[in-house]
């Protein structure tokens, strides 16, 4: 489902980055980790189609990313993958309900039952009408969960997801997220320098 | 949801800097629509009631002023000729037609016009209530008059000697309502009508009362006929060409006064265009300021919202999709800008009309949108993505990948 090879990357000629090869298959999670410097936000950027590689392949469900126009790697995002971002951004003149909304409108989707049903699964449910600087810090995690499920990627990529939470909340934020990725049948790539994450994954591979 | 409620609720989420530019722009297109609005009205009204007048003839002074108080009844006459040279004048050959009309008193406010019947077809007056006047005395009274003072038909007017509510009353000057004309949107709708008679009749008594000695036993008729006086002659000619040289002579060669209206009233719009025009580019100066107060806010929000672009754009936005939004923004606030200046130049339209309708008896009233106003549409459309095109293309060039990881 993801095949990596010799991907190389560079930003503006001074800093180099070189990524060993990932071969996953279907319905496996993955754990990526590494420290800080090593260019992990800068291979989810790569697998998100946010950033183009200088070398190398990455194929994602069977298409070759660096093959790939700009306009077709947003319409190929919307379509497959959700991120979940580090520290969680909103469009904050709009509320909850609407932020999801304007995700569903941008992948041509118009389906409120959905919207709905991934706030109750996140207990969220009752903030649907809150603008998103009224929610607390964990609400906020949660909403950028819903953010990446709903339009039902079949990848969802987490950078950092629980970099800032104690043991317990990290540990609940990394179930949390399996299980949406099972519940709405995605795979799972997270991203992370944080070890405590190891036992949660069968399969990671270090940078 | 969609990029187009997306953009009004970013206007919304920050209404103090929106409703400056906004504001900016709602004065800037009030200001020049107002100026539009009136000076189109002005103009209508002005070409309205001038009803083909070539040359109006009176005393020697402002040629403006004969033509603004015979023509238009809102200034004072320049003085009284002489009916036998007024007539010398009508009895030329190159006059086709010619109607006499003499002021005196007013009802009110409202002036008494002395006037022969051919005044009131010259403004197609119809008669709503009554008949015309057949004696002296009896008047005819125009449809604002009526409405603004319940004048009803049978009524007494009792009037005041000179153009001002605050003149001496006559005794005798006792009118009798005969006949209420309909509202002809001209200017006998502000006036009080009667027969050239009936103001003679007022003034002769007067002075016959002041030379009651002087002239005791001279002969009625022939004094009557020696001291007749009119205030202005309003003429058409036989042929247009005659307005070149007609008005010339009389000028020169007798001691009346010939203006002709049109090129008194363009004099006048000259007068007053000058300070139209400065005001207009004062306006448009505005717009452009408001242009700029809308760059500034929609840059200064394209920082601060660089995350949520970043993320809308990883949500699968296309790059046109953001830059679109962002012109929407601004297109929103300029069409709101324009359709808010309209309404306030309409009801700056009503107010000036009031005011006007207050000191002077004139009424503008007419909303419709000017072909002028649709170049307005077009400016503050133009403005609105001028000015949304740089943060547009900065949009457009966003690196999303850069920020994301900068947060």
């Amino acid at each position: 489902m993801l095949k990596t090879k010799e991907v190389e990357f560079n930003y503006d000629n001074q800093m180099f980055f070189k990524f060993q090869n990932i071969d996953l298959n279907s319905n496996e999670n993955l754990l990526i980790i590494g420290e800080s410097g090593v260019g992990k936000t800068t291979l989810m950027h790569l697998l998100a189609g946010l950033l183009k590689s200088n070398s190398g392949s990455i194929k994602l469900f069977d298409k070759e990313l660096n093959q790939m126009s700009s306009y077709q790697l947003d319409s190929f995002r919307k379509n497959n993958i959700g991120i979940v971002f580090q520290r969680p951004h909103f469009v904050n003149s709009l509320t909850v309900k609407e932020n999801l909304q304007l995700a569903q409108y941008i992948a041509n989707k118009n389906d409120n039952t959905r919207i709905e049903s991934i706030l109750k699964n996140l207990n969220i449910f009752e903030k649907s009408n809150k603008k998103t600087n009224q929610l607390s810090q964990g609400e906020k995690q949660r909403v950028s969960i819903a953010l990446a499920i709903v339009n039902s990627p079949k990848l969802i990529l987490a950078d950092e997801p629980t970099s800032s939470l104690d043991d317990n909340n990290c540990s609940k934020v990394i179930k949390l997220l399996k299980k949406q990725a099972t519940d709405f049948g995605a795979q799972l790539i997270v991203i992370t320098h944080d070890s405590r994450l190891k036992k949660h994954f069968k399969k990671s591979i270090e940078l | 949801m969609n990029i187009f409620k997306l953009s009004i609720k970013n206007i919304f989420n920050k209404p103090l800097s929106s409703s400056i530019s906004l504001a900016l722009l709602v004065l800037g297109v009030g200001i020049i629509s107002l100026l539009l609005q009136l000076n189109t009205l002005i103009k209508d009204q002005m070409d309205n009631n001038l009803r083909g007048i070539d040359m109006v003839v009176g005393a020697k002074g402002s040629p403006l002023q004969l033509i603004l108080s015979s023509v238009y009844h809102i200034d004072s006459p320049t003085g009284n000729i002489s009916l036998a040279e007024a007539e010398t004048i009508s009895n030329n050959r190159m006059v086709g037609s010619s109607i006499k009309i003499l002021y005196g008193d007013n009802y009110k406010g409202f002036r008494i016009v002395g006037a022969e019947k051919k005044f009131i077809e010259l403004y197609k007056g119809v008669i709503k209530e009554g008949k015309d006047w057949d004696n002296p005395y009896e008047v005819l009274v125009g449809s604002k008059v009526y409405e603004k003072l319940k004048i009803n038909l049978g009524d007494e007017l009792i009037s005041s000697h000179g153009l001002r509510e605050t003149g001496q009353s006559h005794d005798e000057g006792t009118f009798k309502v005969v006949g209420l004309l309909k509202p002809s949107n001209s200017v006998i709708d502000q006036l009080i009508i009667t027969s050239p008679q009936s103001i003679w009749d007022i003034h002769e008594t007067h002075d016959h009362d002041e030379h009651e000695n002087e002239h005791e036993n001279e002969h009625e008729h022939e004094h009557e006929h020696d001291n007749r006086e009119i205030t202005a002659m309003l003429i058409k000619f036989k042929s247009p060409m005659n307005i070149i040289q007609f008005p010339r002579q009389i000028n020169e060669n007798t001691n009346l006064q010939a203006a002709v209206p049109s090129y008194e009233i363009s004099r006048l719009f000259k007068l007053f265009g000058f300070g139209i025009e400065t005001l207009s580019y004062l306006a448009y100066l505005i717009i452009i300021v408001s242009g700029f107060s809308l760059f500034i806010n929609l840059f200064n929000s394209m920082r601060e919202r660089k995350y949520e672009m970043a993320l809308i754009r990883t949500l699968g936005a296309s790059r046109f999709q953001l830059s679109t939004m962002i012109i929407f923004e601004s297109l929103v606030l300029t069409i709101s800008g324009f359709i808010l200046g309209l309404l306030f130049s309409r009801f700056g339209v009503m107010f000036v009309s009031s005011l006007m309708e207050e000191s002077i008896n004139y009424n503008l009233n007419s909303l419709k949108i000017l072909n002028e106003e649709y170049w307005l549409l077009g400016l503050s459309v133009l403005i609105g993505v001028v000015s949304s095109l740089i943060p547009a293309i900065q949009v457009y060039k966003m690196n999303i990948s850069k920020i994301l990881a900068d947060a």
